[in-house]
């Protein structure tokens, strides 16, 4: 009989080596469903995780993964801050959004200026946008009681709204010829979120994801805040004693998760994306999510996991054009990679044991 | 009765149409969080229920088995979540938020195949007499059985809850599951099939966009449904009457923008779009200030149990 046993401390090599067992059961649990769709499991597998590294033209699928990981590591890590604290922001992808049209509109207003502060004045405006909109679940939480999930996830759908009204009315390019979406950044170079290598994919956005990282990494392990935020997730009670202000806390992480993810959204838009359509929003506020817990939410943890992720869109639609998989099919694979993270983090925290319990013998 | 253009007794009855997912779908929450879990996987389970629901019904022709194989596959999908929560000890929120995640992927993968195509129709119920009442008739005696359902379904989970021994307990589970463990209730065991239960609801409601309210399958049809239903819970304190109460507010805000529109009043589409969201969360706040942090809300709601003791 198999049960499990509450460790005293958790285990430091499950700590890490779970998400690699997930990632390992994934791919098997995948496989079966790539087979039973009626692809060869290997092939799908191999276009997925090996094609983009080191197929054809894996210069160019090299450079697709910086500008997917971008955003998803921006996000996670503003994410990770306050799932750690207890505090479940689900709706960066409003605030991701909100990020994009303010700073989009900021840039858009001085066009055709040129002039080397623009894009600073935007990406500044971008995670303005994005920390606005995580207020208002924030206030609402320490100011009425009321559900930070409900409220934030509520706003994604405010925002998507926001989004089409952008795309078809106040941001329409005006030369676009009646076509709904901004004008492209391409075409405009103060504003434009350039590679800073060519045609490498990495741009401002993934230089800012690194460093948000490392600094986020230093704050939760080294500074009085990521101490607190450890504590309040970890003990509330002991943080209530310790004097560990909840409503600033909750201030502090939807506040520091919003504007990461503006940050993200706006990067996206002047780079990747070039432009605000009724399209934009592609769900990486919700991937993020997923990326956050497959860091273990640990900020370095979460660069591993955000390109990791990358790899799973990329080689997805490597997959898609080439092995005519259904685009949901990857989906539904990272959906089953947080399945598989939630479920084997339990060896993180329990033993298990075979055998009858023995708590009738030493009386423990 | 016709008041700024609008047939208030056609508002009502699509109010009360509108509002059969909403309410299908609270109850089960309703049920599953008083056993102390917080299952945020409700939008992943009605989606999970409308693309079963429609395939059943399309293939078989047949309304009624579209709904219970949309109550079916619903009850399954939320096994998953009761393995990893209850079994693997998994953190509920995140568990719940996967299943929305993978929910909605599996039914786009489901769904392949069936877009543009149109579902068996489900007749309304014949009443006989009562649909020639007056006003009333047209409100109230025109719907079809999913309608009345569902009303029966808050008689029930109100019975079940407040007034059987089975509620006692899941309510004992839901306040303090330490105390009920030690009263000999096995704990997740109880809160197995109030998932369960929960998942058939949502699967149900979810069935009922499919089937009813839309009726074809579109990828991501519930579109935020399933996370009203989670608000409503909260906004009825828990209790299946205000549910009701709950569900037909929402609903009526849902049917009324469509029904503004056609009796010619031009508001932008963005704002119909938007207007359930944000009242949802004008009408959260209204409902959690002033109050204590655990007004209502059972004490045990979001924490696992493992019997260690």
């Amino acid at each position: 009989m198999l049960r499990l046993e509450r460790r005293a401390t958790p285990s430091q090599f499950w700590l890490w080596f779970t998400p690699v067992l997930a990632v390992f059961l994934t791919m098997l649990a995948g496989g079966l469903l790539f087979a039973a769709l009626g692809s060869n499991p290997f092939t799908v597998i191999r276009t997925i995780f090996w094609e983009p590294l080191a197929g054809a033209n894996a210069a160019y699928f090299r450079a697709q993964l910086f500008i997917k990981a971008a955003p998803l590591i921006l996000i996670a890590v503003g994410l990770a801050m306050g799932f750690r604290a207890g505090i479940w922001n689900i709706g960066a992808e409003g605030q991701y959004i909100m990020g994009a049209i303010i700073g989009a509109s900021v840039g858009l207003a001085f066009y055709p200026t040129e002039n080397r502060l623009i894009f600073p004045v935007m990406v500044a405006a971008g995670a303005f946008g994005g920390w606005a909109w995580a207020m208002i679940p924030a206030i609402l939480k320490t100011k009425f009681n009321t559900n930070e999930i409900l409220v934030s996830l509520m706003l994604v759908y405010v925002a998507q709204a926001i989004l089409a009204k952008a795309a078809f009315s106040f941001l329409r390019n005006p030369d676009g010829m009646g076509f709904p979406g901004s004008r492209n950044f391409s075409t405009y170079p103060a504003a434009r979120n350039v590679d800073l290598i060519e045609r490498s994919g990495f741009h401002w956005g993934a230089v800012a994801a690194l460093g948000v990282a490392v600094a986020a990494y230093v704050l939760l392990t080294r500074h009085g805040i990521g101490f607190r935020i450890r504590l309040a997730g970890q003990a509330p009670r002991a943080a209530r004693f310790h004097g560990v202000s909840p409503a600033r806390l909750v201030i502090f992480c939807l506040g520091l998760a919003g504007a990461l993810a503006g940050l993200a959204g706006i990067f996206e838009a002047s780079g990747p994306s070039g432009q605000i359509t009724d399209k934009f929003a592609t769900g990486y506020g919700f991937t993020a999510i997923i990326v956050a817990f497959l860091g273990r939410l640990n900020p370095l943890g979460i660069i591993l996991a955000g390109l990791l992720m990358a790899l799973t869109y990329v080689g997805g639609s490597l997959a898609e054009s080439r092995l005519n998989l259904p685009a949901a099919s990857i989906q539904v694979f990272q959906g089953m990679l947080l399945f598989f993270l939630l479920g084997v983090d339990m060896l993180t925290n329990y033993r298990i044991r075979i055998g009858r319990s023995l708590r009738t013998g030493a009386g423990a | 009765m016709i008041i700024g253009g609008l047939d208030v007794a056609i508002l009502l009855a699509s109010l009360m149409v509108g509002a059969v997912p909403i309410l299908l779908a609270a109850l089960g929450e309703t049920v599953v969080e008083r056993s102390g879990v917080l299952n945020l996987g409700v939008e992943g389970m009605m989606i999970i229920g409308a693309v079963s629901g429609f395939i059943a019904a399309v293939t078989l022709q047949s309304p009624v088995a579209g709904f219970a194989a949309g109550a079916a596959c619903g009850a399954a999908f939320s096994l998953v979540f009761a393995l990893l929560t209850l079994v693997f000890q998994a953190n509920q929120v995140a568990t719940g938020l996967a299943l929305t995640l993978f929910g909605i992927g599996v039914s786009s993968l489901a769904g392949q195949g069936y877009n543009g195509i149109k579902p068996p129709v489900t007749t309304p119920l014949d009443l006989g007499p009562l649909r020639d009442i007056p006003f009333l008739g047209p409100m109230l005696f025109r719907h079809d059985w999913v309608v009345y359902f569902s009303l029966f379904m808050v008689l029930v989970t109100w019975i079940l809850l407040n007034r059987s021994r089975a509620g006692l307990i899941i309510r004992a589970v839901g306040e303090n599951h330490e105390a009920a463990h030690a009263l000999g209730y096995k704990v997740n065991r109880i809160r197995l099939f109030c998932i369960l239960f929960g998942g058939a609801m949502a699967g149900m409601g979810g069935a009922y966009v499919s089937l009813v309210r839309v009726p074809q399958w579109t990828d991501k049809m519930t579109n935020g449904v399933g996370w009203i239903a989670l608000a409503i819970v909260v906004f009825a304190s828990w209790r299946p009457g205000r549910v009701l109460f709950g569900a037909w507010l929402f609903g009526g805000l849902m049917v009324l923008g469509p029904n503004l529109q056609a009796a010619g009043y031009a508001i932008p589409v963005e704002y119909l779009t938007m207007a359930p969201y944000v009242i949802t969360i004008i009408v959260l706040v209204i409902m959690s200030s002033g109050r204590g942090r655990s007004f209502g809300a059972p004490a045990s709601l979001g924490q696992n149990f493992h019997a260690s003791r």
